[in-house]
């Protein structure tokens, strides 16, 4: 008893099932070209503050340095996550925005692209810029962009835990005097340290100062040094001197259990100075401590202003005027003061520690930091980067030992990069 | 009508097995001209360590999944059938993981099955067991998302069934009461066959919904720890979009296998329901 609409319904179940599980898959995209520039006077910025709104310093920042070169600006403000993706979308439907705030990891993958402009060709001066913070914005020896300030990683502790647990937290030098500082919190009933091992870039960006502490280069994660950054951190979870949780956790949520008042020690960014106002107990900062002692390179987080590619190359000299404007001195002293992040330019940072002494011990970290796509990794940093926080997670979680773990993620990093 | 079916899904199918079957770098994906690679990206996934797990977890996420929410949907359903005094708001309240945001729900979840301040852990340690690393040790993060996931899955499942219920014609049971039947066999004989229909179509939308479930997984674990509670939707996201460089074309590869896996069941179904009408 077979009816022809029965079997419609039927083919239409089917048709649905393939397309509702379609819709989860798809990308769509296309590519047009009718590169016209619109609206002579109006510039696009995309940032990735979407935090700010028009009334905010840093908006009002983007539209008077607009009026100063004679356009409007018409600002976005994005998700970072969502900006990539964004970027690399409209480069290829040549709808770029005119400057684009970007993170500076994702600079080499834009630029291997040929989404962004050089700083040679748009005549972008950054002779003024820390070395070491330009490095992350280049590739293949071009510049692609100016940062705009830079943040890093550094150990926040709490020094109500540590007076009670006789810590001097000038004794933490190295990793054995750090452990065992962690060893005397958990005597004294409290929670050692937190950090984020999440299974994103966000892990790897919190491993890299005690994998480069170690001496461990990115292009070795087997290494004996990368081995014992991963022993250092599995042994503190074998211990109980951090807590199961640091493998899930995110930047954010490890700074939520720091924020707890059980935590000794929390590694955690630049960023958090604002929020660290607000804990309920009286916090310090100490720079990430290298294996053998002395600070350990940090990796550069912040983003860089960049102008990307367009079909109408009369636009890059009002583009050039508005980023030149963006990271003046002046300008920049207040966009990293809003944004809690350290300028790029030396003197900038002396004006920063002289408003704000605590800025001091931050200023030296990011003097010792290193961009994650320096060391002429350009885009293989990401083919690095996944195996080396899987690595993480499968040691950490126990399912492999850190020795295991790293000659695996050597592997598939040497196949990726190859 | 032909136009809204090409543009919103013939068009964006024909661009994913476009990208599937061309080896896409970043640069050609902006400037084009990748070159066409066959079947390749799908012998790269296939040969992919992760294939294996992340086709394991589908299957084991997707059949847990439909079975405890169609259980327990089912006990549900029956049990408000019998109409009593305020079962009305209880049923609405059982609604309420279908109506909060999957963040929300995710979120929430993530919080209460937490190692250390989760008040699942919490509860067990009041009556003396040892805390769970429910979402950070690869023996139970792949539990925790299907515990989630059937939670958020029941009041779809009651709401179907519900509603299936009221179509069963009353008299039905009173001659069975009549005759004698026991509530178990009026179950059996009665309900279950009556719904058969209504209970197929459950199970397949069900079926659809859970393969694809990806947000739930990635607030949750992001498929970890290394892939233990990785799935082809999750699998197919990390490696489009989960990293700094993405891999478009291998990405397409694995939602491709996806939606062919969701056509197969939709095959099936159309199969049993064709014997059933013969």
């Amino acid at each position: 008893m077979k009816t022809p609409a029965r079997r419609w319904r039927a083919v239409g179940a089917a048709l649905v099932a393939v397309s509702l599980a379609g819709a989860a898959t798809a990308c769509s995209s296309s590519s047009s070209s009718d590169g016209s520039s619109d609206g002579g006077g109006s510039y696009a910025i995309w940032d990735p503050y979407p935090q700010f709104n028009d009334d905010s310093e840093w908006v009002k920042l983007l539209k008077s340095c607009g009026t100063s070169a004679g356009v409007t600006v018409e600002r976005t403000g994005y998700d970072t996550t969502d900006l990539t993706n964004k970027a690399l979308l409209a480069a290829q439907q040549d709808n770029s925005p005119d400057v684009l705030i970007i993170d500076n990891p994702v600079i080499s993958t834009l630029a291997e692209a040929g989404a962004l402009t050089t700083t040679e060709e748009t005549k972008l001066d950054t002779s003024a810029m820390e070395p070491n913070l330009l490095g992350a914005g280049q590739s293949g020896g071009k510049t692609y962009g100016v940062p705009i300030g830079a943040n890093t990683l550094a150990l926040y502790y709490n020094k109500d835990v540590l007076t009670a647990a006789g810590v001097d937290v000038a004794s933490v030098k190295d990793w054995p005097s750090l452990t065992a500082a962690l060893a005397k919190v958990k005597g004294a009933g409290k929670k050692g340290i937190t950090f984020s091992a999440i299974g994103t870039e966000e892990g790897s960006f919190q491993f890299l100062p005690w994998f480069w502490g170690s001496g461990a280069q990115l292009t070795a994660l087997d290494s004996s040094q990368a081995v014992s950054a991963l022993t250092l951190w599995t042994d503190w979870l074998k211990q109980g001197y951090a807590p199961n949780s640091v493998i899930n956790n995110t930047q954010t949520t490890s700074w939520q259990e720091f924020a707890s008042g059980d935590y000794a020690f929390s590694e955690n960014g630049t960023w958090q100075l604002g929020n660290a106002e607000k804990l309920g107990f009286e916090y310090g900062i100490i720079p990430i401590p290298a294996s053998g002692g002395g600070t350990a390179p940090a990796p550069t987080g912040g983003e860089f202003v960049s102008i990307p590619v367009q079909s109408d190359t009369g636009r890059y000299a009002t583009s050039q005027k508005l980023v030149s404007c963006l990271t003046s001195p002046d300008n920049l002293l207040t966009t990293d003061t809003t944004l809690s992040y350290i300028a790029p330019v030396a003197a900038v940072q002396d004006k920063q520690v002289a408003a704000d002494a605590k800025l001091k011990v931050w200023v030296e970290a990011v003097k010792a930091a290193k961009g994650r796509t320096g060391d002429n990794l350009g885009t293989k940093y990401p083919k690095i980067s996944e195996p080396l926080w899987t690595a993480t997670q499968a040691a950490l979680s126990g399912s492999k030992s850190p020795k295991d773990a790293l000659s695996a993620a050597q592997t598939t990093a040497a196949s990726a990069t190859k | 009508m032909t136009l809204y079916l090409l543009a919103f899904y013939a068009y964006p199918l024909y661009r994913n097995i476009e990208l599937s079957l061309r080896t896409y770098t970043v640069r050609s994906f902006v400037q084009g001209g990748a070159p066409f690679a066959g079947l390749d990206n799908y012998g790269k996934i296939l040969s992919d360590p992760t294939f294996g797990p992340a086709l394991l977890h589908t299957v084991v996420f997707t059949g847990a999944s439909l079975a405890f929410q169609f259980t327990i949907g089912m006990a549900l359903a029956v049990f408000f059938h019998q109409h009593f005094p305020l079962s009305g708001t209880l049923r609405a309240l059982f609604l309420v993981p279908w109506l909060l945001p999957l963040i929300v729900s995710a979120s929430t979840w993530s919080w209460m099955l937490n190692s250390e301040a989760g008040v699942v852990n919490a509860a067990l340690g009041v009556v003396g067991v040892e805390p769970v690393n429910w979402l950070t040790s690869p023996q139970w993060s792949l539990v925790s998302v299907i515990i989630a996931n059937v939670w958020i899955g029941i009041p779809f499942n009651l709401v179907v069934l519900y509603s299936g219920l009221q179509g069963i014609p009353g008299t039905l049971y009173e001659a069975a009461s009549l005759d004698g039947a026991t509530g178990w066999q009026r179950f059996w004989r009665i309900t279950f066959p009556m719904l058969r229909p209504v209970s197929a179509i459950t199970l397949l939308l069900g079926l659809i919904y859970t393969l694809k479930v990806f947000d739930i997984i990635w607030i949750m674990t992001r498929g970890g720890p290394t892939d233990s509670s990785t799935t082809f939707a999750t699998w197919s996201y990390r490696l489009g979009f989960g990293n700094l460089l993405p891999a478009f074309g291998p990405g397409a590869a694995v939602g491709n296998l996806l939606i062919v896996m969701a056509l197969i069941f939709g095959l099936i179904y159309i199969r049993i329901q064709r014997r059933q009408q013969a």
